[in-house]
């Protein structure tokens, strides 16, 4: 995690600060919508990028983060408890979906994971009492701030993305620790991590809990958001969705959400204008994406400069080759 | 005579009806480098993965400065002060060699939560300094470990052992798959490190698997070796040398 990942973030931040100003209302929420994606998918990208743990149970997070807002709002408790609970509620079901990965990896991780989130939408969609079933929760109110409203769209797209800047600055100085250092070693090689004494299990569990953490945090912010939650948006697809979008972003790319989720949310309104065949052009793109940049978006100034090196390389043996040696 | 740093005794690991390990018993002392050598399929690997907590042995002990070890796994004996490198290359590819090196010994500072406040370098940038110079590294010091060549991939493996200052170190083929200009270069990195800290409060001791007899009767003290899972002769280098079971069994003439 370098100095210029924080400068590049400060840009970031002051561009979005303006953009809204040049949008309509449909624009602004969108952008609010992107940004939701954003701080869920840093999650999944430290759970998935960073620690290698194939986790296809994020958008359970995302529910339980939206649908414990909303029914806390509902009775009566404020959203500034129903934010920090949900991120609590997350980090302990994360954490206990963590223990699964310590037996298995890979695939199979990915499918327990998928059964968790299958688990969890089913409970969304039947118990009624709770979470009001495929009839959803209404009229979820936006916070307020102090004496500030968050009602109109603008306030409510400043309000999350000042949330999305903290998530974003939590999570570099997170990687910028210690912490960052061995989850990368848990992905690369858990079996030498261990033996050099990283507690694998550990940062295993950890990875699962704080990734759930900001899937929890998003989801709050996407029920304030939408304000009508229902199960739909917590299927299993919708975790494939974000997973997909760690992936084309780039995984274990600090800045890979944010492109990644700027593809999954922005691009498909973007490509309205193919009506019925969209689908089928976002997913052409990914294929054709995917063949030619496995490791995602931002891995490209990386395999120029590899492409560079290597040239660099055969240009100094060719040159060593053609001029004669001391001794030739 | 000072306490031994590790002691193996009546070490038993069978695979079916295959007995990898067949009552395997021996010393490590402080300061010592002790040579491992044997055939293929002696049991060499099985014998160090089974100290190492790597697998569990069905039978025998593991006593490492005193304290029973053989229930331990691959983290507590590493915390412990147990550094090792595998038969294969285990580096950390996309980690950048300073970091590979930072990584094999931050976990070994403070509590788990404090290292998620501590500095990236966990304090340990000088430490990582010496050891990249001591091994000659510092032109790829910053390069991807994944890009570097086998060699230079060789050395940041042994290297990254030794950063939590261990009190013993296994490693297993340290040669393997390495030019012979390189093997000299291992060979003197390991007698230095073992001049600088074989002795004084903490002495580190080395275990060596090793197929390169040269390198082996030149580096080590003392040399067991086995043959079909158990032990044929511990000795000095000299002494394994002249022993005609050993000479018939594994050397040659």
């Amino acid at each position: 995690m370098k100095k210029s990942t924080l400068f590049l973030l400060a840009l970031a931040a002051v561009g979005l600060l303006v953009l809204p100003l040049y949008l309509k209302g449909y624009g602004v929420y969108l952008l609010s919508y992107w940004l939701v994606f954003v701080v869920a998918t840093m999650g999944l990208n430290l759970t998935v990028g960073y620690a290698g743990q194939k986790s296809l149970g994020h958008a359970a997070f995302f529910g339980i983060g939206a649908y414990t807002v909303a029914i806390a709002m509902k009775a009566g408790i404020s959203f500034w408890f129903g934010l920090p609970a949900a991120a609590l509620i997350c980090f302990v079901v994360g954490l206990i979906l963590g223990f699964p990965a310590l037996r298995v990896q890979t695939i199979y991780l990915a499918f327990a994971t998928l059964g968790f989130n299958t688990a969890v939408w089913l409970l969304m969609r039947n118990e009624e009492w709770l979470t009001g079933g495929t009839f959803g929760i209404n009229n979820i109110a936006r916070p307020q701030l102090g004496g500030l409203s968050l009602d109109g769209n603008l306030a409510y797209y400043y309000f999350v993305l000042a949330v999305a800047l903290l998530m974003a600055l939590l999570l570099w100085g997170l990687l910028r620790s210690p912490w960052g250092k061995a989850f990368t070693a848990l992905r690369d090689n858990p079996i030498r991590a261990e033996s050099l004494g990283v507690d694998t299990r550990s940062y295993t569990l950890l990875s699962f809990a704080i990734g759930a953490v900001y899937a929890g945090i998003a989801g709050s912010l996407f029920a304030s958001l939408v304000q009508f939650i229902e199960p739909a948006p917590f299927t299993v697809g919708a975790s494939i969705m974000m997973y997909l979008m760690v992936v084309v972003g780039g995984p274990g790319y600090f800045f890979g959400p944010m492109l990644g989720a700027a593809v999954g949310v922005l691009l498909p309104e973007w490509l309205r204008f193919a009506q019925a065949w969209y689908l089928f052009v976002f997913g052409a793109a990914v294929v054709l994406l995917m063949i030619w940049l496995p490791d995602g978006l931002l891995s490209m100034p990386d395999r120029l400069r590899a492409k560079r090196l290597a040239r660099q390389a055969s240009a100094l043996r060719a040159a060593s080759v053609g001029v004669p040696g001391p001794r030739a | 005579m000072s306490q031994a740093v590790l002691k193996v005794e009546n070490l038993h690991k069978a695979y079916g009806a295959i007995r990898a390990v067949a009552g395997v018993s021996f010393e490590v002392m402080p300061g010592e480098i002790f040579g491992v050598i044997g055939p293929n399929g002696s049991g060499k690997t099985t014998m160090f993965n089974s100290v190492l907590g790597q697998i569990r042995p069905d039978s025998g002990t593991v006593v490492l400065n005193g304290r029973d070890v053989t229930r331990c796994g691959p983290l507590a004996l590493s915390r412990m002060g147990v550094g090792r490198t595998f038969q294969t290359l285990q580096v950390f590819g996309k980690m950048s060699v300073r970091d590979n090196l930072l990584v094999a010994a931050q976990e070994h500072q403070g509590s788990m939560w404090g290292r998620m406040f501590a500095p990236g370098d966990s304090g340990l940038g000088a430490k990582v300094d010496a050891l990249i110079d001591q091994f000659r590294i510092r032109p790829v010091a910053d390069a991807r470990a994944g890009t570097l060549s086998y060699g230079q991939q060789k050395l940041i493996d042994i290297a990254m052992a030794f950063m939590s200052e261990p009190a013993l170190v296994l490693l297993d083929e340290p040669c393997a798959g390495v030019n012979p200009s390189l093997v000299g270069s291992i060979r003197k990195l390991l007698q230095e490190l073992n001049r600088t800290r074989g002795h004084g409060a903490h002495p580190c001791s080395f275990v060596v698997i090793e197929h390169n007899m040269d390198f082996v009767m030149a580096l080590c003290h003392r040399i067991m070796v086995m043959v079909e899972g158990r032990v044929l002769a511990i000795g000095t280098p000299a002494e394994i040398r002249a022993n005609k079971q050993v000479l018939d069994a594994y050397l040659g003439n």
